[in-house]
């Protein structure tokens, strides 16, 4: 063949431009239906009241297309896995901090990595659901983004589940044991909204308000504990997760734009799904403040960074232009960033034994950590019973509650809040529906159960079903071998499974260096 | 171990994975933006701006010493706080404020 650049005689087209690349890619693959009405060919985009005129106002900045799309995420992938190989090969896990550690992990994999897979359904829904070729090719991205995250997920933790208690049965778990209830009704509860109510509960509220605040201090507290391959998945994903925050972004803004009758229903959907956001968080606090035997970062410290700093002083004035304002009971939130922790772990130590993880009460240096990072709250009010706690299980009295809790009927935790302002008055609400009473933790779960109580009646709270005979049988025993727990997989962590496992694996690390000292 | 107090009203931020190849990037991040603020927790580090952070190719790849499409941008990225008001081949704009409209043709 001769050297001719250009044999057909045509002019070389010129490289196109990121912005002309993505819309010949995406939106010029559109088409407009000639045999079926735009209503019948999406049918789901108009009976929430939501209006939309111009579907091609939505703007994707990321400009992403499908082959840059598959070529990053492929590298991605390639760094996580040498990553993950290199860390089992070098026997990476007995390198942690402490055998203690992974009970976040066991929190996060039950509780989080069940979610990203629901998110993958979602998403893909929307993205055969929308209008608009801009919002429905974002969504199939972040679709399969959601897929690689639930499978990286599962994939870093399988290498600790070959040594350590507690997760061989995440998937059945998160649709079974009680304090998992909390993520999962969380999400059915957005599953089962329209798509538009959808995207502002996970697209704005979830990833765009609060997933900062569930994973940055996450990941970073993995590095710091010696999880290299959590910190690298979670890193990986969050790599994702700035994509999926500018689509919830986006998602809002275009909304709020295409009418003025929208901006009504979406303050509703901000308040609702801030609230229910934030309540699901608090499982967060308490693994940052006490599940990690190497503290990060305070939940409150998070809490001030990375949700008063950046959303309400960086993000609401812009929605202000649009008149939305921050969302409803905020300020109760930003009460409880002293308190919130301390309540929620009180609450898993005292039922670990019917949890997927361990607790014990925190050593000396951890009280202390605890009481520089909330120098208002935790010698004031908290630190007396975990003394108390320690003492007694000192005196080989572990304590464990013998019942079971009443939760509320919207977040589904126990009902261990307190009123605004006032840490010593526990909170209790009620609303009446046809004529069955219903309790709720707050004024905002209150907020939304009475705007919603024909859905919220429905909830499946664990306890209400443990008392139906709906969980294998009347005992406490029935009901864990029910959600499919073994030996060491609950209850204390010193003489658990899990901590004999550790001393017996780190003194033969040591017999064998002493071994090696000798020659 | 703290988070730096932001001396800016309204902040925009990124968060990078602290790793080799990144440490080029923060220093061309430095370079263009005035005011930033750096500050790390463990396997990040955080770059704040007053309502305007600018990441330019030329200076990127002045660091580098090889190509880089910003696209490549986003395996370095954790977090961001504030919108992405431009993404083109040569710089990524990070502002708070009203959306800075596209000079491009808007035929898509």
């Amino acid at each position: 063949m001769t050297a001719t650049a250009n044999p057909t005689g045509t002019p070389k087209a010129k490289k196109l431009s990121m912005k002309a690349r993505y819309g010949a890619l995406t939106r010029d693959l559109d088409w407009a239906p000639g045999y079926v009405s735009e209503e019948e060919m999406y049918p789901h985009t108009s009976y929430e009241g939501i209006k939309i005129h111009d579907w091609s106002k939505w703007d994707d900045p990321f400009r992403l297309t499908v082959d840059a799309y598959y070529r990053y995420q492929a590298e991605k992938d390639k760094r996580l896995y040498s990553v993950l190989d290199g860390f089992a090969q070098s026997q990476g896990h007995l390198t942690l901090s402490e055998g203690k550690y992974l009970n976040a992990m066991k929190v996060f994999l039950g509780g989080v990595t069940p979610l990203e897979y629901a998110a993958h359904r979602h998403f893909a829904y929307l993205a055969r659901q929308f209008n608009g070729p801009g919002p429905r090719f974002a969504a199939l991205c972040q679709s399969i983004d959601e897929m690689r995250h639930a499978q990286t997920e599962i994939h870093t933790l399988s290498n600790y589940n070959k040594y350590y208690q507690g997760m061989h049965n995440f998937a059945q778990q998160h649709d079974r044991v009680w304090y998992l209830s909390v993520t999962k009704s969380y999400f059915d509860d957005a599953l089962s909204a329209g798509p538009f109510e959808f995207l502002i509960a996970i697209g704005f509220s979830f990833e765009y308000l609060l997933t900062n605040l569930l994973f940055v201090p996450f990941m970073s507290a993995a590095s710091f504990n010696g999880d290299l391959p959590t910190m690298t998945f979670g890193f990986s994903a969050q790599s994702d997760e700035s994509r999926h925050m500018t689509l919830g972004l986006e998602a809002i803004k275009f909304i709020l734009e295409q009418d003025e009758a929208n901006v009504p229903i979406v303050q509703e959907w901000v308040d609702k799904w801030f609230w229910r956001g934030y309540r699901v968080t608090g499982i967060v606090s308490q693994m940052l403040d006490y599940q990690l035997p190497r503290p990060v970062m305070s939940w409150k410290e998070a809490f001030e960074l990375y949700f008063e700093q950046q959303m309400l002083g960086g993000l609401f004035p812009d929605l202000a232009l649009y008149g939305i304002k921050p969302p409803k009971h905020v300020d109760q939130a930003i009460w409880e960033k002293d308190h919130l922790s301390h309540w929620l772990h009180d609450t898993f130590y005292q039922f670990s034994h019917a949890a997927n993880f361990t607790t014990t009460v925190p050593d000396t240096e951890h009280l202390d950590w605890l009481a520089q990072a909330y120098p208002d709250t935790f010698n004031q009010l908290y630190r007396g019973k975990w003394e108390e706690m320690g003492k007694l299980a000192e005196e080989g009295n572990r304590f464990f509650y013998p019942g079971l809790p009443q939760l509320c009927q919207v977040c589904q935790v126990p009902m261990v809040y307190c009123e605004n302002g006032n840490p010593h008055k526990r909170a209790v609400y009620h609303s009446e529906y046809e004529g069955e009473n219903y309790n709720l933790c707050s004024e905002g779960c209150k907020w939304i159960f009475d705007r919603e109580p024909a859905k919220f009646r429905q909830a499946w709270l664990p306890v209400h079903q443990i008392y139906q005979g709906n969980c294998g049988g009347p005992t406490i025993p029935d009901v864990l071998e029910w959600y499919g727990f073994q030996e060491g997989d609950s209850g204390e962590y010193i003489g658990s499974v899990d901590h004999k496992n550790w001393i017996a694996r780190h003194q033969m690390i040591e017999d064998k260096l002493g071994q090696g000292a000798g020659h | 171990m703290t988070a730096q107090e932001t001396k800016f009203d309204r902040p925009v931020s990124i968060d990078l994975q602290e790793n080799d190849e990144n440490r080029s990037l923060v220093t061309a991040i430095q370079g263009d933006n005035a005011d930033l603020l750096t500050s790390y927790t463990p396997g990040l580090v955080r770059l704040q701006a007053p309502a305007r952070l600018e990441i330019k190719r030329e200076s990127v790849e002045a660091q580098l010493g090889r190509p880089w499409e910003t696209h490549e941008f986003q395996m370095a990225i954790v977090s961001l706080a504030g919108n992405i008001s431009e993404w083109d081949e040569d710089k990524i704009v990070i502002s708070w404020g009203p959306k800075v409209e596209d000079d491009e043709d808007e035929d898509y």
